[in-house]
């Protein structure tokens, strides 16, 4: 095991929630790859909003409704400026979901013919893989897979093959497997793609929260990511697109708020970004969401980044040390995102998420939204867990010992002589 | 002593009764747990419109595979007009242990297959 730095971050304070004590223990948190917690300066930021500058955004004229078109699209500019993102190709959506499924549609009913093929990885979150599946199936497009090897990486060389078969219309394909915790060559999958003349989707749900992204440098022509895995609020996403693409793309919700003008005969579009946001937006969740990315440049995200790989390290040393436990994915804490899936041979994720419980440790169990790819691991589920800004080392300790408690209470340990196998 | 995880359930779970496949067999199905993949199916015999020997096959965590075995105890001669009336409360009641809301579908999951094969009813036991 390469030498580590120790975590420089402590932050737990920041979060009010952590101050929770169930049955009297401290609450240990390690499920933010599903959600994060949030730092009082998004909830204050969220209050603040709705108790003082609420009114609905764009065309109001009185004070009020200007003061909420100000921090909408200030939330906007910062929420860009964060992951060095043009504002105007920033679009507001609900999730990573509805922002895949936005391009599916708007570009992908467009783009996609019978003859032509999407590629995915196998590792990939339902998010970034049923809706392929779906434009594939109705426009008579073939669906590809790229290959993860044993320690979850992709082959560069299998993603050439792939793309010189000349059908490649769409590349999709995630920032950070929310399964096997790999970080993705990104910015080389985008670049060798394009050269191919395929289109990029990257699925950022598990990026931005963790590392420094700078969407411009990584070229793709789509990167989503979601506010509540980044510390921000449910309820809102971020798409950033190429701007020539989006231009050339109908709307995918039509409606409120998206048009230049309408008449009896039809309507036509308003300008980037608000041709793809139609209705009422999360206004309160964008405010939030600005504060969270905020507090987050605040920090530093090398910073955070760094913190999260130090963890992770020991995390994976102190999961090494529990007898049957196999981690899925790589094994060196610089190639992944701060989590680890595994399984415990004799105990059932579940089992395992439930005795973790008890010991006020939460992690999650199950096939993580990646069936698929569970099946290539060969494993019906694992358990999960995932690092914030807010875990500390005993965090992690806490979680080494609640495993090796499970694994007593299942007499694996041969403890339990009533329950010996 | 573990509330959930008692000795009976632990032995349940890694010694479970009927277990397998039975060819032939007369009524089968096979049901998906969303909440983790989770699979598990049965092989029925039938006769004298009872339940004359029965093998779930599957895989699940502590609580889904020792509520199959143990219901599979009570199943044996049951009649298919009975089982067809069975709800989720002679599971939970039968299992014996506290079920929170979270882990209710892994405790049901083998009436739910059960009275798929017997009735065609698939939706979830209440």
């Amino acid at each position: 095991m390469p030498p580590v730095a120790e975590s420089t971050l402590s932050v737990r304070a920041d979060f009010p929630i952590l101050q929770r004590r169930p049955n009297g223990r401290p609450l240990i948190y390690l499920d933010s790859a599903a959600t994060s917690q949030k730092p009082e300066a998004v909830i204050a930021a969220i209050a603040d909003h709705l108790r003082e500058h609420n009114a609905n955004v764009h065309r109001g004229v009185y004070a009020l409704a200007q003061e909420a078109d100000a921090a909408f699209e200030g939330a906007r500019t910062r929420i860009a400026a964060f992951v060095n993102a043009d504002p105007l190709t920033t679009i507001f959506t609900k999730n990573v979901t509805e922002a895949i499924n936005l391009i599916a549609y708007s570009w992908g009913r467009a783009n996609v013919h019978e003859g032509d093929a999407v590629l995915v990885t196998q590792a990939e979150h339902h998010a970034n893989l049923v809706p392929w599946q779906v434009l594939c199936r109705e426009r008579g497009a073939t669906l590809r897979y790229l290959e993860v090897d044993e320690h979850g990486g992709l082959s560069l060389d299998a993603l050439d093959r792939e793309l010189e078969r000349g059908d490649v219309r769409l590349v999709a394909f995630a920032h950070v497997s929310n399964v096997l915790g790999t970080i993705n060559p990104i910015a080389e999958i985008a670049g060798r793609a394009r050269a191919a003349g395929a289109l990029t989707v990257i699925d950022g749900a598990q990026g931005v929260p963790q590392l420094p992204v700078d969407v411009a440098a990584i070229g793709a022509d789509f990167y989503a990511w979601t506010g509540h895995k980044a510390l921000g609020p449910t309820g809102i996403g971020v798409l950033h697109g190429r701007r020539e693409v989006l231009e050339r793309m109908e709307p995918f919700l039509t409606g409120g708020d998206m048009i230049a003008s309408v008449d009896f005969d039809g309507a036509t579009w308003g300008e980037l970004p608000s041709k793809f946001e139609a209705g009422t937006q999360p206004i309160a969740e964008a405010v939030g969401l600005a504060a969270a990315v905020d507090y987050l440049a605040a920090l530093g995200m090398e910073r955070v980044r760094e913190h999260e790989q130090a963890l992770t390290a020991r995390m994976l040393e102190g999961l090494a040390a529990v007898p049957g436990l196999r981690v899925v994915g790589p094994l060196d804490a610089a190639a992944r995102g701060g989590l680890a899936s595994f399984t415990i041979e004799g105990l059932h994720p579940h089992d395992v998420a439930e005795l973790c419980d008890r010991e006020g440790v939460c992690i999650r169990a199950g096939h993580h939204c990646a069936q698929p790819l569970m099946r290539c691991l060969g494993v019906g589920a694992t358990a999960r867990a995932s690092i914030g800004v807010y875990n500390e080392q005993a965090d992690i300790d806490a979680l080494v010992h609640a495993l090796q408690s499970a694994r007593g209470v299942f007499g694996l340990d041969g403890s339990r002589n009533g329950a010996a196998a | 002593m573990d509330d959930l995880y008692r000795d009976y359930i632990l032995d349940h779970y890694k010694r479970p009764r009927n277990f397998g496949e039975l060819d032939p067999h007369d009524l089968e199905a096979l049901e998906h747990n969303p909440l983790c993949g989770d699979e598990l199916g049965v092989h029925i015999l039938v006769k004298d419109d009872q339940i004359e020997d029965l093998r779930f096959h599957g895989h699940g965590c502590a609580i889904s595979q020792a509520a199959a075995s143990i219901a599979s105890e009570e199943l044996k001669g049951m009649k298919l007009a009975e089982v067809g009336e069975l709800g989720a409360d002679w599971m939970i009641d039968l299992l014996g242990i506290p079920v929170s809301a979270t882990r209710r579908k892994c405790a049901l999951l083998n009436l739910k297959v059960v009275r798929g094969a017997v009735t065609g009813d698939h939706a979830w036991p209440t």
